[in-house]
């Protein structure tokens, strides 16, 4: 029996007076790869910013390895969508990538040859060796989103949680950031954000729709056309890849 | 030994610029990749009150700068990221209250307040010995603070929700990051004065980040810019018998300019 890493209970968020997630029951397990999908505003940052301790539930109950949300930052590795930092702050890639080791260090003590050296591997995972002393502000957008994996990478997570990584680079670095997603789907328990409908069914095990409360869960190989058009109130194209890494996917406009 | 140094106003205003530099290079990196310059700017016009505490009780200004700074960093620390008040509000308000309670208590001291433009503007002359001292302990403690606290202060820097992610108390390190701001202000003083502390904290290290590749190396070309803008300062005002402190101000902001242009030269040929 596989253990729950994330369990949602009723959850229920209100912020500045409007209810953005109600009555969210889900539960994620070990070894589990989810999508969370759902439209604009229809919640998903906001349950991961529940899952990281950063805001507080107004009902309901959420627990993130059996404690409460925030009693464990090690054990996840957090991807941000977009970070929004000065270009210009003197920082090497390798410098950012070493943040993802401050859960394994105590207060004012300072970094370690382990963490040098975990900090190297997570830049070999997402194939940024060559960059891991530029400076944060010289890379391309894909660049970073990689930065900003490695970094979670760094910590030795169970959990990575990704928001939309792949909301702002282009159709190729797409496809390298979910083969690298692949690839740790091994190792870690992954929840994944995106609007991106073209990933759905690619390699997610499980699939959730979000809008405002949980309209949908289930295996990924399950979801059809028409849930996902009840949940953006228009047509939706269901995009799968099932030709796994060989070149240029066919994209199959239905599922049968 | 030249002319200038037989004096010992002299060596102790070259000392003053040596050693108010170390901070406020240090400090002056994390005010300015944070962009925190205004609530330093309040939290500066706030320790006139305390200069006029000093006046009133008798004592050296310095060491009533000192409670009225800290109160005013963590008072516009707490005020913005718990009370949820616009930051300009906050620093507005410390800004004022801490300059009305200074003329207040500078009113109520009997007789004529001396020095008190030295405070305002600062004069590097007049620094005497106690108060070398006084700087080089507070550089100390703020050295090592910013030494013990490095990767933290670096994380809550670059990204303050990652560090908040990953555990870290980011509200006690950032009122502490404005409490060290509060300390540099004090060693300023001296210097610049507390109308002008603003500009030494944020012109060296500002031209530093140009040419800077870590937060390290910002610190080390910021404090040796710092020392320079000092020096070259005080040796004009001497050669032209000028206010030290404003002929410091004016070479940094001189040299920030040119570098400035130089920048924006550059890229547009780029372009």
């Amino acid at each position: 029996m596989k253990s729950p890493v994330i369990c949602c209970d009723r959850l229920g968020v209100t912020l500045g007076g409007m209810k953005v997630l109600d009555a969210l029951s889900l539960t994620v397990y070990e070894g589990d790869y989810l999508a969370v999908l759902g439209p604009n505003g229809g919640g998903k940052t906001t349950l991961l910013r529940v899952i990281l301790g950063l805001e507080k539930p107004s009902s309901g109950n959420v627990t993130i390895f059996g404690e409460p949300p925030g009693m464990a930052p090690g054990r996840i590795g957090y991807v941000p969508q977009r970070l929004f930092f000065d270009r210009d702050f003197p920082i090497s890639v390798r410098e950012v990538v070493m943040m993802g080791r401050l859960p394994k260090r105590r207060l004012m003590q300072r970094y370690g040859r382990l963490d040098r050296e975990m900090a190297d591997e997570a830049i070999e995972t997402v194939g940024l060796t060559r960059l891991k002393n530029s400076r944060i502000g010289t890379l391309s957008g894909g660049e970073l989103q990689r930065t900003l994996i490695a970094r979670a990478l760094a910590g030795e997570p169970d959990l990575l949680l990704l928001d939309e990584p792949t909301a702002s680079v282009d159709p190729d670095m797409k496809t390298t950031i979910y083969d690298l997603l692949d690839r740790l789907r091994e190792r870690h328990t992954i929840v994944l954000v995106t609007h991106d409908t073209g990933t759905v069914g690619r390699s997610v095990s499980r699939v959730a729709c979000l809008n405002c409360t949980l309209d949908w869960v289930g295996p990924s190989s399950s979801l059809g056309t028409a849930s996902l058009e009840s949940l953006y109130h228009h047509p939706v194209e269901v995009v799968l890849h099932n030709h796994g890494h060989d070149g240029p996917n066919e994209p199959t406009d239905s599922y049968a | 030994m030249p002319d200038i140094l037989h004096f010992e106003f002299m060596r102790n205003a070259i000392m003053a610029a040596l050693l108010s530099s170390i901070a406020c290079g240090i400090i002056g990196t994390y005010v300015v990749v944070r962009r925190i310059g205004s609530i330093s700017g309040g939290i500066a016009h706030t320790a006139f009150g305390g200069i006029g505490l000093g006046y009133y009780l008798g004592v050296n200004p310095l060491l009533g700068i000192i409670p009225f700074s800290l109160l005013a960093a963590i008072g516009i620390g707490l005020l913005t990221r718990k009370a949820k008040v616009a930051e300009d509000t906050a620093i507005g308000a410390f800004w004022a209250t801490g300059m009305a309670i200074g003329v207040i208590l500078i009113g109520l001291t009997p007789g004529y307040a001396p020095n008190l433009f030295s405070y305002l503007f600062g004069n590097i002359l007049t620094v005497p010995a106690s108060d070398l001292q006084l700087i080089l302990l507070l550089d100390i403690l703020i050295g090592a603070v910013v030494w013990l606290f490095s990767k933290e202060f670096l994380a809550v820097s670059f990204d303050e929700e990652y560090a908040r992610v990953s555990g870290l108390k980011t509200l006690a390190l950032d009122l502490l990051m404005l409490c060290l701001i509060a300390l540099t202000v004090v060693i300023m003083v001296r210097v610049a004065g507390i109308v002008m502390v603003i500009a030494l904290l944020t012109i060296p290290a500002a031209v530093a980040r140009m040419f800077s590749r870590t937060l390290q190396g910002m610190m080390a070309l910021a404090v040796s810019l710092s020392i320079a803008f000092n020096l070259a300062g005080l040796w004009l005002s001497w050669v032209f018998d000028v206010a030290s402190g404003a002929t410091v101000i004016l070479v940094a902001a001189l040299v920030f300019l040119a570098t400035g242009a130089t920048a924006a030269l550059a890229g547009r040929r780029k372009r």
